[in-house]
Formats: structure tokens, C-alpha cells, sequence
């Protein structure tokens, strides 16, 4: 889970660099240049491990959760006053609407680069996801959608991050505050990094 | 002071339960909390009902006997502190109470408020100890141990064993059970030469007993009564991946 | 008249244990594989002797009322566990544990026994290490010390305020062990009702499983009681509510000799009773008499608030009464020297019966940090008890029923007057005679475990080697079950109006008022008249709801009271033969000018140890010499 999760967190800031280039002022020439290094065969090993990645995380977040609720056959009358931190407390619900989008999204991209799906008008090619992109995202309702995922998306890091070292074991007295300030910094940077791409292009952008 | 007990009741494991209410009149704010369940006890058997039935023994929060769900919160409102310890001052005049057992699949309730808890148990059988033989031991200095992990073993070791945890977690996890007693012996050096067996026979057996796992909620150390911290929870992942990497394979 | 042969070896002091040892009989590891022993109570007496009896490869039976052999009231020793180290270089030793134990003991133990409690006392701590038990450390890794009541060195080794925790879970983890290897069968949620005797000898017990109320018989070749002590008998008490008299009651029935029934210690420093539901006096460890300092105010009824009396209208009575020793003169005097001060008018508190035990000077001197280090864990409870914080406010503390040096009457090889029934830790008499030491109750428990008891039993079980498994159909193991049941059945069909706890409220009151700190001959008489009547009320006007067949919480309560009453009645007795203050009796009639305790060293210089003759028949006492060869006699003095 933690691993696989690590994994993902890494995977986010590459795409989130990738996607940023998509605002460079170059007309998307240097986005462009990036999704094509992707293509590289030594990229697709990697990409092979992101799915596996998310597999993994999903399936082990199903299961624990199922075997979680089993752990507790009734429940608690009083609702439960232990303080812990939200995002921790919803970290399946978050990570269901995370999945959602994350459906959505393939459906969009990734399902069109495989060919499933047709080819929008505004794309020259399946690999060319930056006119895909800002068609979508001048449509309000998917950046709405985008936005908000986005936010839970950063509820999920908040608390996935340092998490995950816990459950690696990877803590000290020294370094675990650290590591908790990183995990909100790194949280931040993710969901407001997404998200400030669709609200430059509803906003700010006219092609 | 008059208070209105919600109180879950329950005849038997086989039996369903249900919760009845309870007016309580002129309680004192100096009762301890169990004591103002004896005061109500009292009255029960005076007027010929059953009376409640909790566990308890020492009353002053060292034997982990005592534990009760009290407004949503295991041990209730104050932190650092067993049901035992728990005074009705921090409650007020009028005040509705629930007051649950544990609940966990691990923790079946045997009768009202009164949980099984051999599950820990047999958590601890499985390898909760340094395998020493009486009289084997070298004197006592031969083996050095520097205060700052004697003291830490120490914040370990105050584990009573409550169940609070448990009870506080929304997996049902016993993590920070298991972790106390890893963490005790694996930090210092008489308990290091077997940390890697141990570490893997406990965690197999917490899960065979069908506690739920843990999603670092923080939740157990925010409501053990000793006070014990998640840390250690993190060491014996530690210790567990290092059994299970590093660990010789077991028959 | 049973004859009491001690069995106490010959030769000198020091070399008694060692040579007795040499010539004990062995069981081979084959035999003892089929041998049973059955191990009543999983206190750190139980606990480390299960543990120890596993470890040597006999089949081990061990039983307690809680849910877990942790909860055992050992749970709540505070303070420490003597050894005779001499880690501090202050010139300690085991002769000088013995001398500081017989003395203050006043005198009334067995010299032999406590010579051995202290000789294996250092074993005991190298044990304990190896188990991983966290104790106190100084910088340099080794182990540290403090010093306690009625001793001027410094050897008792700690774990903050939680030294019995900190033990008990080392013994309950060696019991784990033990139980994981299959050498060790847990049966917890037990009470032991009746103990069953075959051809005169211990082979069994009765007991009653507290969740499904069924009654249960186990056999053994060899019957351990490790039951701890009675001192609930006052209601209120240090005590866990549910430790009880009734496991060692049922043997002393059957034929065990019950030796020093009064000598019981209360203990100076417990938070006072602060409401009238108050079922439980908690402790405050005696460590902190290192630090604190105890007064009272000067004037008789000062009613003001402790921070505003000033120091020059303080009285630190012991500091004043007993210059050489302080604030850490022993239990017993601490106790009544308290008594004293709130019976003459100057208590503390609305009550008045409370003392001060201040630790405004430890903090000017040391600092508030050192102070928190050493007894943070007790402040912290005193304030959640009381809602007084301790730091700025001195602790208002009074005497409390706590330790029972009385107990089953033993031999040498801790083996009472029924031949194959040992009793060990608290529920013997040997090691404290009148009066015990702080931190010596860890000690001798865990000595008794784990390196005294598996020695002796093996001597006696040599002989069983052939005997081959204990049938449970056999008459007396029927007949005690059906005496049981009978008893049971009649309790619970009394069908009256009140409680258990009720009952044992006024019994503990009677007790305390008649058979307390002080007593005297009319008042003990009147103390037995007085559990007479009440026990007639209790078998008419109790009132247990619900079955025997379920988790009855109210019948285990009231099969222990029934049973106090007859303890009580011998307490009663007890202190009533003994014509002598010692210890912590102290008859009113036998004292000095200056208050202190007087002792008949000539006329008392024994063990009572009485038998039981029948309800409410008079027991006959039973008398073993003390001899002291290798100590003088003399007035204990703290001065």
C-alpha cells in the first residue's frame, strides 16, 4: 500500500511538471516535446509499473477497507469523539472519488491514445493532448469537476504522505516533523499545481 | 448532580443486546466514574434488577481491567486517563451518558460491558517475551543499557493492556498493542537477539484474531490512557519489514 | 495437636539455603513431564513460580479470576524491589537486608526464611533484566537505586512508579513463554472455591468458571496458592476490589494452618476517603517520603489552606519524633505516628483525618524536572483523584489497609500444614514478621517463583513419580464440588434485600474500628460480636439478582464476603492472644510512655498459627518458637 502509494506520489510530480509546460508561453511546443519523450520504450517499462502501481493500491485499499469494516460487526451507538485528522478518517472516501476521476480522466486520454475512443476535432493526432486538454478544460463543468477532484486529491496526499513512511517505519524523533510539513507542502504543490492549469485555461486562456 | 445513563445491556455472547436508560439522582462530583456505576448498581439490586456488569479491579488505572465506551470515546472525555480514574466532575448537572463496550469482531462482549478479551493474549503467547530460562541470567550490569532506550522502552512498556486502542480505532486495529511490546523489547539489547521472530509471530497472530488494519489514524495514541505513542507503531513496521527482508526463513 | 516442624535447616546462617538446596531431592526431566502442579493466582509470586515450573518441564495448570494473568494486583506495587547489590558502595549487603527485614519485622519472622529472601533477591534482579523489565538507569547504562522506608541504604531498584507493572509483566511474559510452549495451561476467569485432598494429601481444587458459571474440578500431584493477601478484609484498602481472603480461607478449612492473621499493614501514605461511595484507597507510593516532607499544622483545627501556614507553625512530626531515620522511618510508625496527630486534633482537611506530605522544599532544591522524573506518574494520579495539583499544593494523604504478613502458615520449603499444598509470595506468613518493608513484597514474591519454590516442590514430588494422573472422579473431588454447590445454591437463595457491597462496607468499618492501627482487648471483643451479628444478616438479608449459571458479579462478591467474616473473627483472635504491641499491632494496653510500640519479647517471641475447628467453633492457636541466633534482640528505634 505505502509503497505502491510512494510510487504514485512520484509519479504525480512528473506529470504535474509535464502538465505545467502545457501553460509555457511557446504555444505548447515544449509539452509537446516532453509527451514525446514519453513515448521512449524505456518510459513504457515505467508506465507498465504506474498500472501495476495503481492496481495495487486500489485493489489492497478495497480489501483493507472490507476487512477493516468486517473488524468492527456493530458499531458504536455514540458517534466516535477520538480525535483524529479528517483526511485520515476518509482517506477510502477520498480515494473513491480520486478513482472516479482517475476513470474519467483515461476515458479521456488514455482511452483515446489506445485508440477505443474517437479521436476529438481538435487534436491533429492521439498523442497530441494539449488541444485535447484545453477543449476540455474550457468547458466549466469538467474543470469544475477537475478542480474539485483535484482538492481531494490533495485531502488524500495530506495524509497519504506521511502515512506512508509510518507505515514503512521510516520515522525518528528528528526527522517525522519534517516529514509531516514536506507531506502538507507536497500536498499543496500537487492539488494546486492541477489545479490552477484548467482555471488558466477557462479563465485566461483564448486560443 | 443528576445525570441519564444510556447503558448498553446485553444477557449473554449469544444473545442480541440493547441499550436502556437509566435516571440517576444525586450524584456526587467526587464519585469516581465506576463508582457512580456501583451507586447505581446498588439501586438496581435494591429494587431487585440485575445489576450492570463492567469490569474493574484495581481502581487506579494500572490493571487495565476497566474500559468503557463513555460518549463516544474509549476510557471517556479526559485523555491520559483510565474509566477508573475518571471523575463525575468533568461531567455536568443533566448530562445524557452512553456508556458501550468495546467493540471489535476481536472483542466479543461477554456479558453488558464486559468484553473477552484473550485475543491480546494470545498476541502476547504468540512471542510477547525474551526467551530467558530463570537462572540464566548474567548479573544484571554485565549487559548496559543506555538510559535515553531504557527510558523509551519504559514509555513502551507502560502498555496496561486496556484495549483502548482497539476500541478507538476506526479499523479496530491493534497495532499500538503489538507495537508496545515490539518496540519494548526490540530497542533494547537483551530483546534484540530474537526481534525478528517476534516481530513476524506476533503480527501473524494479531492478524489471525481478525483485528482490523491499521490506516495511521492516530486515533489509538490519542485515546491511550498511558499515553503511549504511534511511534512505536512505525518501529515495528520497521521491524517487521526488516524480519521480512532480512528476517531467515521460519519453519 | 498438629506438632509445626519448620524444617529449618541446620548449620550457619549464610550457608542454611546453599547446603538445603544440595540436599533436595530431583525429579529427571522424563518424570517431570508427568507430573501436574496447579498454580492458584498469577501474581508475580504465581506468575514467576508458573513460569518456572513450565521452564523445568512439569505440567503447569495456572489459574486467576481476571481476564489475564497481567491484572493480578502485583499490577500496583509502586515504589520498588529490594536487592542487596550494594551498586551504591553504601557498605549494603545481604546480611544487611536480613538484619534490616527481621528488625523491621519486629522481630516476629523466621530468621532462616529471610536470610534465604535476601540471599536470592540479587538473582532475582539479574532475572528480571535478562527479561527486559525497563528499570531505572543511570547515564553509564548500569542500574540505579533509591533508598525506602526503615533502611539507611540505598537498594531498591525501580521503574518509575510503576516497579510492579514493570515486574509482573516481565513474570507474565516468561508465563507466555511458557504457555506458548505448552508447558503452561492459562485458566483465567477462575475462582478457586474449594481445594479437594485425597489420602491426606493436596491434589486438586474446585473451582468456578466466572463466564459460563459452570464448576470445574482440576487435579494435580502438588496444589501452589499464590492468592496474594486479605487486607480487603477493611473494605477500603490499596487493594484491587477483587483480591480476596476465599482461596487460601478454603485451605486453612481444610486443614492449613493460618499463621499471624492480625498482622497487617496499613499504609501511611494513601489519598484520603474523599466521598461516600469511595470503594478503594489509592496509594501514594512510600519513594515519595524520600522527598516529601510530612506536617501537620502546629495548632489544634488550623482549618487554614496548607500554602498559607507558614513553615515556623508546621510540625514535621517525624522529622521532630524520629530524628535518625525522618520521614522514612517505616510503615507502621509512620502510620500511627498520623493517627496519632488526626485523633489529637490536627488533621488536615474537612475530615481532619488527613497529613500533608509536601514537596515545596524537594522542588526549591532539585528543581521541578528532577521531581516530575521521579514521581511524575504519581502526581499526575494524585491530581486526576483528587483535582489537586501536587506541585504547588502538598498532597493530602492518610493510612490505609494494605499488606497481610499474615498468611497460610509454611515450612522451609514453603509447604503449609497439608502435605502437597505450597503457598507462596503474599498468601504465606514467613518473611515479614511483624511489620514489612518496602519494596521487600516484590522481592519476596518473585524469590519465592522463580528460585525458592521450584526447588523445594521437586523434593516433595520425588515421591509421586509413580503415581500416575489424578482421576477427578474420586469421592472427595465429588464431595467437595458437591459442597460447593451446596453453598451456592443457599447463598443464592437467601433472597433478601441488600447487597454484597453493603455488607462488606460495615465489615470493613467493624474491622478498621476494632481491629485497626490500634487495639485493645474490649475492642476486639466487641469487633467479634459485632461480625457475628452481621453475618447473621448477611445469610438472611442478601440479596443476589440474577443465576449462578451466567456472569454473576454479585455472587462472586458474596461468596468473598461470607468468607471475610471468619477472617475477620481470626483476625480478631489473633490480636487478642497477642498481648504484646509489634509491628503493626499495637495494643494500647502494651506501650511506652512516649507512645511507642512495646513488645514481649519473652512471653511472644512466636508464630501463632491457628486451626480451624469448625464456623464459629474457637480455633486452636498453634505456637512456633522464634529463635534469633544471629541477630540481638532489641527495641526497634528509629530515633
Amino acid at each position: 500500500m505505502a509503497l505502491a502509494g510512494i510510487f504514485l506520489m512520484l509519479f504525480l510530480i512528473s506529470h504535474l511538471l509535464t502538465n505545467l509546460l502545457m501553460l509555457a508561453a511557446d504555444g505548447g511546443k515544449a509539452f509537446d516535446r516532453a509527451v514525446e519523450l514519453l513515448g521512449h520504450p524505456a518510459v513504457k517499462i515505467v508506465e507498465y509499473t504506474l498500472f501495476a502501481a495503481f492496481l495495487i493500491h486500489i485493489l489492497l485499499g478495497v480489501i483493507l477497507q472490507l476487512i477493516n469494516y468486517r473488524a468492527r460487526p456493530v458499531k458504536y451507538k455514540k458517534a466516535p469523539r477520538t480525535e483524529i485528522s479528517t483526511f485520515s478518517r476518509y482517506m477510502f472516501h477520498t480515494g473513491i472519488i480520486i478513482f472516479v476521476f482517475l476513470v474519467i480522466h483515461l476515458i479521456n486520454f488514455f482511452f483515446v491514445r489506445m485508440g477505443w475512443a474517437p479521436l476529438p476535432e481538435t487534436a491533429a493526432h492521439s498523442h497530441d493532448f494539449r488541444p485535447m486538454a484545453v477543449a476540455l478544460f474550457q468547458n466549466p463543468w469538467y474543470s469544475g469537476f477537475y478542480v474539485i477532484s483535484m482538492l481531494f486529491l490533495g485531502f488524500h496526499l495530506k495524509h497519504g504522505f506521511q502515512s506512508a513512511f509510518q507505515s514503512l517505519g521510516l520515522n525518528h524523533t528528528k526527522y517525522t516533523p519534517a516529514i509531516k510539513i514536506i507531506g502538507t507542502l507536497y500536498a499543496i504543490f500537487i492539488s494546486v499545481g492541477f489545479a490552477i492549469i484548467p482555471v488558466y485555461f477557462l479563465f485566461f486562456f483564448s486560443s | 448532580m443528576n445525570v441519564t445513563l444510556k447503558i448498553w445491556r446485553q444477557q449473554n455472547a449469544q444473545t442480541k443486546g440493547k441499550f436502556k436508560t437509566y435516571p440517576l439522582r444525586d450524584v456526587s462530583p467526587e464519585m469516581s466514574f465506576l463508582e457512580m456505576l456501583d451507586y447505581l448498581n446498588m439501586q438496581l439490586i435494591e429494587k431487585g434488577e440485575e445489576p450492570v456488569a463492567f469490569e474493574h479491579d484495581c481502581r487506579e488505572g494500572i490493571c487495565g481491567t476497566c474500559g468503557l465506551y463513555i460518549n463516544g470515546r474509549p476510557h471517556g472525555p479526559m485523555r491520559n486517563t483510565t474509566t477508573c480514574e475518571l471523575h463525575m466532575r468533568e461531567f455536568k448537572h443533566g448530562e445524557v451518558i452512553y456508556i458501550e463496550p468495546w467493540r471489535a469482531r476481536a472483542f466479543p462482549v461477554l456479558k453488558d460491558l464486559i468484553v473477552d478479551r484473550s485475543s491480546f493474549e494470545r498476541i502476547m503467547h504468540a512471542a510477547g517475551f525474551i526467551s530467558t530460562n530463570t537462572g540464566s541470567a548474567p548479573e544484571a550490569n554485565s549487559t548496559p543499557v543506555s538510559k535515553i532506550i531504557a527510558d523509551k522502552a519504559f514509555d513502551a512498556a507502560v502498555c496496561i493492556g486496556c484495549g483502548a486502542c482497539v476500541a478507538a480505532c476506526k479499523n479496530s486495529s491493534a497495532m499500538l498493542y503489538a507495537a508496545a511490546k515490539v518496540a519494548q523489547y526490540a530497542m533494547i539489547p537483551q530483546g534484540k537477539v530474537e526481534a525478528k521472530e517476534r516481530v513476524d509471530k506476533m503480527v501473524r497472530q494479531m492478524d489471525a484474531e481478525g483485528f482490523g488494519f491499521c490506516s495511521n489514524t492516530y486515533g489509538c495514541e490519542f485515546d491511550c490512557p498511558k499515553g503511549i505513542s504511534a511511534d512505536f507503531i512505525a518501529l515495528m513496521n520497521r521491524e517487521f519489514f526488516s524480519s521480512r527482508v532480512c528476517g531467515h526463513k521460519q519453519k | 495437636m498438629q506438632k509445626l516442624n519448620a524444617k529449618i535447616p541446620e548449620g550457619p546462617l549464610a550457608e542454611k539455603w546453599s547446603r538445603y538446596k544440595a540436599g533436595l531431592r530431583l525429579v529427571s526431566p522424563a518424570n517431570k513431564k508427568k507430573l501436574e502442579i496447579i498454580v492458584v493466582g498469577t501474581g508475580l509470586a504465581g506468575a514467576s513460580a508458573a513460569s518456572a515450573l513450565g521452564e523445568l518441564g512439569y505440567k503447569v495448570k495456572a489459574f486467576c479470576f481476571q481476564d489475564s494473568p497481567r491484572r493480578a494486583h502485583s499490577v500496583a506495587a509502586q515504589g520498588g524491589i529490594n536487592a542487596a547489590k550494594n551498586y551504591k558502595n553504601d557498605n549494603d549487603s545481604i546480611y544487611r537486608l536480613f538484619f534490616d527485614t527481621i528488625k523491621g519485622g519486629d522481630y516476629r519472622a523466621r530468621e532462616a526464611n529471610v536470610y534465604r529472601a535476601a540471599e536470592v533477591s540479587n538473582l532475582v534482579i539479574d532475572h528480571f533484566s535478562a527479561l527486559g523489565v525497563p528499570f531505572a538507569r543511570d547515564y553509564g547504562g548500569s542500574l540505579d537505586t533509591r533508598s525506602f522506608g526503615g533502611v539507611q541504604v540505598s537498594r531498591t531498584f525501580y521503574a518509575k512508579g510503576q516497579t510492579g507493572q514493570q515486574c509482573l509483566l516481565g513474570a507474565y511474559s516468561s508465563l507466555n513463554r511458557q504457555v506458548a510452549k505448552g508447558n503452561v495451561k492459562m485458566f483465567p476467569r477462575r475462582d478457586m472455591l474449594d481445594l479437594v485432598i485425597t489420602e491426606g494429601r493436596a491434589r486438586g481444587i474446585i473451582t468456578r468458571n466466572l463466564v459460563s458459571g459452570e464448576l470445574e474440578r482440576h487435579s494435580a500431584h502438588a496444589v501452589v496458592l499464590a492468592t496474594g493477601g486479605y487486607g480487603t478484609v477493611f473494605y477500603l484498602s490499596t487493594l484491587g476490589l477483587g483480591s480476596n481472603a476465599s482461596a487460601a480461607w478454603s485451605a486453612h478449612k481444610k486443614g492449613a494452618l493460618f499463621a499471624n492473621p492480625s498482622f497487617i499493614q496499613i499504609h501511611p501514605t494513601s489519598i484520603p476517603v474523599l466521598n461516600d461511595y469511595q470503594c478503594k484507597l489509592t496509594l501514594m507510593s512510600e519513594s515519595l517520603r524520600n522527598d516529601g516532607r510530612v506536617w501537620v499544622p502546629k495548632e489544634k483545627g488550623d482549618k487554614r489552606h496548607p500554602t498559607e501556614i507558614p513553615e515556623d507553625e508546621r510540625d514535621y512530626y517525624l522529622e521532630r519524633r524520629y530524628p535518625a531515620f525522618g520521614n522514612l522511618v517505616p510503615r507502621d510508625v509512620a502510620s500511627r505516628a498520623a493517627k496519632e496527630r488526626c485523633d489529637a486534633g490536627y488533621g488536615a482537611g474537612d475530615s481532619g483525618l488527613s497529613v500533608y506530605l509536601d514537596f515545596k522544599d524537594a522542588i526549591e532544591a532539585q528543581g521541578k524536572k528532577a521531581i516530575q522524573d521521579k514521581y511524575g506518574n504519581l502526581f499526575e494520579m494524585y491530581e486526576k483523584i483528587t483535582g489537586i495539583n501536587p506541585y504547588t499544593q502538598p498532597m493530602r494523604i492518610y493510612p490505609a489497609g494494605h499488606y497481610t504478613m499474615g498468611g497460610l502458615w509454611v515450612d522451609y520449603n514453603l509447604m503449609t500444614t497439608i502435605p502437597g499444598l505450597f503457598a507462596i509470595g503474599e498468601s504465606n506468613f514467613s518473611d515479614h514478621g511483624a511489620n514489612r518493608l518496602g519494596a521487600n513484597s516484590l522481592m519476596q514474591c518473585s524469590g519465592d517463583g522463580y528460585f525458592i519454590l521450584p526447588n523445594t516442590i521437586s523434593d516433595y514430588l520425588a515421591d509421586d513419580i509413580r503415581t500416575g494422573k489424578i482421576p477427578t472422579d474420586q469421592q472427595p473431588f465429588q464431595e467437595a464440588e458437591e459442597a460447593v454447590k451446596e453453598k451456592i445454591q443457599k447463598i443464592m437463595a437467601i433472597g433478601g434485600t441488600r447487597s454484597a457491597t453493603s455488607f462488606h462496607k460495615k465489615l470493613g468499618k467493624i474491622m478498621w474500628d476494632h481491629c485497626g492501627m490500634r487495639r485493645d482487648a474490649e475492642g476486639l471483643r466487641k469487633g467479634k460480636e459485632m461480625l457475628n451479628e452481621l453475618e447473621e444478616e448477611f445469610w438472611k438479608d442478601l440479596r443476589i439478582p440474577g443465576s449462578d449459571k451466567e456472569i454473576n458479579q454479585e455472587l462472586e462478591k458474596a461468596l468473598k464476603v461470607a468468607d471475610f467474616f471468619e477472617v475477620g473473627r481470626l483476625m480478631c483472635e489473633d490480636a487478642i492472644q497477642r498481648e504484646e504491641s509489634c509491628g503493626a499491632h499495637f495494643r494500647e494496653e502494651h506501650q511506652t510512655e512516649t507512645g511507642e510500640a512495646r513488645r514481649d519479647d519473652k512471653n511472644f517471641a512466636y508464630v501463632a498459627a491457628w486451626e480451624y475447628k469448625g464456623h464459629r467453633e474457637k480455633p486452636e492457636v498453634h505456637k512456633e518458637p522464634l529463635h534469633f541466633e544471629n541477630v540481638e534482640i532489641k527495641e526497634r528505634s528509629y530515633k
